[in-house]
């Protein structure tokens, strides 16, 4: 009596901390090597090993093992009727050496008997195979009663769940990778779509080729030296590719007018920033602020803008920004009536203008990005590109930056809002 | 002094003993388990598991102490093991475990 007492004192100590293992935050590799010691030390069983069932390759692979001697396979393939018979058998005790009927133990019966297998239980879970447990003869020498039985399945059970609550995890990742190359695929084809766009737009004005292009890139250097987060720097570049898409509507000889434009050709030509807005706001774009950016890109911190002549802390950020570089753009290359102006005198005019049509924080950012460029701090061989040696390599521009800078507010903590 | 997990040879050089920890668990039967594997590759045939320091043997503990005398067994070595506690005497023949080991004080 008191034998039996303490047999079950150890078991039910031996069960106890296998619940712990299966819901503790162990590595699921060591908690099934954890819960075979468990297993195999409760009723001091000398060896046995604990193997995963892959119902796509239809395979047992042994995750842990102890005492079965290397000759051991380490995996076991099943055929659709061992599978089946292990799903009508459940979560029980298959006795190895009753059971020759199946193909399983006739094409593995030579391994169970080297390895001394007197015991196969499969871990049958919610009508489902997940894998199962070899075990060996007990020290004592004795045979399994059914208490033993019963504690084996009850451990076994244990087993099974970590491997199905592993299964599942599983299952989660890889539904969670689809989806991230899912979202990864839908970005891509977003940009390519923008850039296509950006690409309309600018076939319209032989003069202004690559303008949206540029807008887009210098949008993104200014967003970057705010401290905006990679997606949100992502917005801004995509604001500056698309802030002229209403252009497409515009007649091309008005875009391309070797001349200042008259009143009516350019009134024609400001109803782009509306109708921008008309084309991009259908659109469900990653980040919130893009059609804000085509409509208001025009407009002036000092209200003397267009379409809606608002003021300062009316106007969206994003398109403050995109009116910087839009401005910045147009300032540093050729127009049909207008040749592109010295590299001090653009930073000149938009150091007097900070306050007045710029956001100062935003000029700050522009001249930052700049600096870092050109000190060779950073190197973005786009940026220089675009912008063009003249202006990169500007004798004497630097101290000029640096000066200006020291004037300037440091860079706001606004930001564009994504989304996702 | 001799720590747990660690082991001394014997005077016939054949022979070694491993001190096994306060709470034989998976941490510390692991260490001893890897020791005297060590000791059996060596050629070592006797190998005493001793303990003096063991209040508590759980499951894992006793599937670890299997494994020794079955590596053992297999390598041609006898496992004995010494001064061990009432209680733990009492585990191991319930358990059948002695079947397999002799216990000397």
């Amino acid at each position: 009596m008191t034998e039996n007492r303490s047999k079950l004192i150890h078991t039910f100590g031996a069960l106890a901390e296998l619940g712990q293992e299966v819901s503790s935050k162990n590595g699921f590799q060591e908690t099934i090597r954890t819960s075979l010691h468990l297993l195999l030390g409760s009723l001091a069983i000398m060896r046995g090993g604990v193997a995963r069932y892959s119902r796509f390759e239809h395979e047992l692979t042994v995750m842990a093992m102890r005492g079965l001697g290397d000759n051991f396979p380490l995996s076991l393939s099943l055929c659709q009727e061992d599978e089946r018979q292990f799903l009508v058998n459940g979560l029980h005790p298959i006795e190895v050496s009753q059971a020759s009927v199946l193909p399983f133990f006739q094409v593995y019966d030579r391994s169970f008997e080297q390895s001394r297998v007197e015991l196969l239980v499969p871990l049958v879970i919610r009508g489902e195979t997940l894998g199962a447990i070899f075990i060996g003869e007990k020290a004592s020498g004795e045979s399994y009663t059914s208490h033993d039985r019963e504690i084996i399945c009850a451990m076994a059970r244990h087993i099974g769940v970590a491997i199905s609550q592993r299964n599942m995890m599983s299952e989660l990742e890889r539904k969670a990778d689809e989806n991230r190359k899912l979202y990864d695929d839908m970005r891509m084809t977003y940009k390519d779509t923008v850039k296509a766009f950006a690409a309309a737009i600018d076939s319209k004005d032989k003069y202004t080729e690559g303008h949206s292009v540029r807008v887009g890139k210098y949008s993104e250097i200014i967003a970057k030296e705010l401290g905006w987060a990679e997606d949100e720097v992502e917005g801004a570049a995509v604001a500056g590719y698309l802030h002229d898409v209403g252009k497409l509507t515009v007649e091309r000889k008005i875009i391309n007018a070797p001349y200042r434009i008259n009143a009516k050709e350019s009134a024609e030509l400001n109803k782009h920033p509306g109708v921008g807005y008309e084309i991009l706001m259908p659109i469900h774009h990653p980040y919130a602020d893009v059609p804000l950016a085509a409509k208001y890109h025009h407009e002036r911190l000092d209200g003397r803008g267009y379409p809606d002549g608002l003021y300062d802390r009316e106007i969206p950020y994003i398109a403050k920004i995109v009116n910087l570089a839009d401005s910045f753009d147009a300032m540093t290359t050729d127009r049909p009536y207008k040749r592109r102006r010295p590299a001090n005198e653009v930073f000149e005019d938009l150091q007097r203008n900070s306050g007045k049509q710029f956001a100062p924080e935003i000029v700050g950012a522009l001249f930052k990005g700049l600096l870092s460029e050109m000190s060779g701090e950073t190197k973005d061989k786009k940026f220089r590109r675009l912008l063009g040696r003249e202006y990169m390599e500007s004798e004497g521009l630097v101290p000029v930056l640096k000066t200006a800078l020291n004037g300037m507010p440091s860079s706001s903590p606004i930001m564009l809002m994504s989304l996702d | 002094m001799i720590q747990h997990g660690e082991s001394v040879s014997t005077a016939e050089a054949k022979g070694a003993v491993v001190y096994a920890d306060d709470y034989l668990n998976k941490l510390s039967g692991e260490k001893i388990e890897r020791e005297c594997r060590r000791r059996i590759a060596e050629g070592c045939r006797e190998l005493v598991v001793n303990f003096s320091q063991t209040e508590v043997v759980n499951s894992i503990g006793v599937s670890i102490l299997l494994g020794i005398i079955d590596t053992a067994s297999s390598n041609g070595a006898k496992v004995l093991f010494s001064d061990v506690n009432e209680n733990t005497v009492e585990l191991f023949e319930m358990l059948g475990v002695t079947n397999h080991v002799t216990i000397v004080t």
